[in-house]
């Protein structure tokens, strides 16, 4: 079974890759224009949004149908529902990085395939931001499994 | 017009990426948490965490395969602000556990509280800091 999910993982990254490419979050002048409300906005962003959450809406639906996913043994599904300090910080952070370079991580993975130098740039520093986090959180907390980060 | 339909058509497929994921592995399509996974000695699911961030890589290849040319990417940051940004992106996301993919495409799918809450602080941080960065004549 590792080999098919591993097979559908690729799948799924290539599907999300092509999506990402067709939608236009690969250009972080348009983010960075969809970004700007206040100034010449860009509003066309709005829809890759709304295109993805209504699919992902019909999977998440589909997804409590099932017993378990369809080559695994259970669903790897969040159980944390507190609103906390590092959920409202981290999201204040993360929006401050967007903001400025208007990459966020799937575009900016994506972009390495175009071989622009900037994006290596960005990519390079978010990997020591996201390993200083982990590095950092797992001294904070040494008990206790630490979930990955998902939401 | 065209850019509109180019973006809902897109967000469909990313969303049908997450719907896959879900369906078939019961995983969270989460960027950051896949690619943190990827360097996080605890998650046990590097091969899979792998596969996806290398189809994400091929993705610009299919765009190519498919319309003939690479898609449009123009950054006018300078490459120093970049630098910050990667690491304010990099920490933030795994500090408040999702990004646009996570919280934005499926926490909003899932209606979940906590991600309506990450997804109103960083678009609205987002914009302010694209404001303050305009009117400071930065970028």
């Amino acid at each position: 079974m590792i080999v098919l999910r591993t097979i559908a993982a690729l799948i799924c990254g290539s599907l999300f890759g092509l999506g990402l490419s067709i939608s236009g979050m690969l250009d972080p002048d348009r983010v960075r224009g969809f970004l700007n409300v206040t100034g010449a906005w860009n509003p066309s962003l709005i829809f890759v949004l709304a295109g993805g959450v209504i699919v992902a809406t019909i999977g998440y639906r589909l997804s409590r149908l099932l017993p378990r996913p369809l080559l695994d043994r259970r669903f790897d599904l969040l159980t944390k529902t507190a609103i906390d300090a590092p959920l409202l910080l981290g999201s204040a952070i993360f929006g401050i990085g967007w903001g400025i370079g208007g990459f966020c991580p799937g575009p900016a993975i994506a972009l390495l395939t175009l071989g622009i130098g900037p994006a290596f740039l960005f990519v390079v520093t978010m990997l020591v931001g996201m390993i200083t986090h982990d590095r950092l959180a797992r001294r904070l907390i040494p008990a206790g499994p630490m979930k990955g980060a998902q939401p | 017009m065209l850019s509109f339909l180019s973006s809902l058509a897109g967000g469909a497929l990313i969303g049908l990426s997450a719907l896959r994921l879900l369906v078939l592995n019961g995983r969270i399509a989460g960027i950051s948490g896949i690619v943190g996974g990827l360097f996080s000695a605890i998650d046990a699911r590097l091969v899979t965490n792998a596969a996806f961030v290398i189809g994400l890589l091929l993705g610009p290849l299919l765009f190519l395969r498919m319309f003939g040319a690479w898609p449009v990417v123009r950054i006018e940051t300078p490459l120093p602000w970049l630098g910050i940004a990667g690491l304010l992106v990099g920490f933030g996301t795994r500090l408040g556990s999702g990004c646009t993919s996570g919280h934005g495409i499926l926490g909003l799918a899932r209606l979940s509280p906590r991600s309506m809450v990450a997804v109103a602080v960083f678009l609205s941080v987002a914009m302010a800091t694209v404001y303050l960065l305009r009117v400071g004549g930065v970028a």
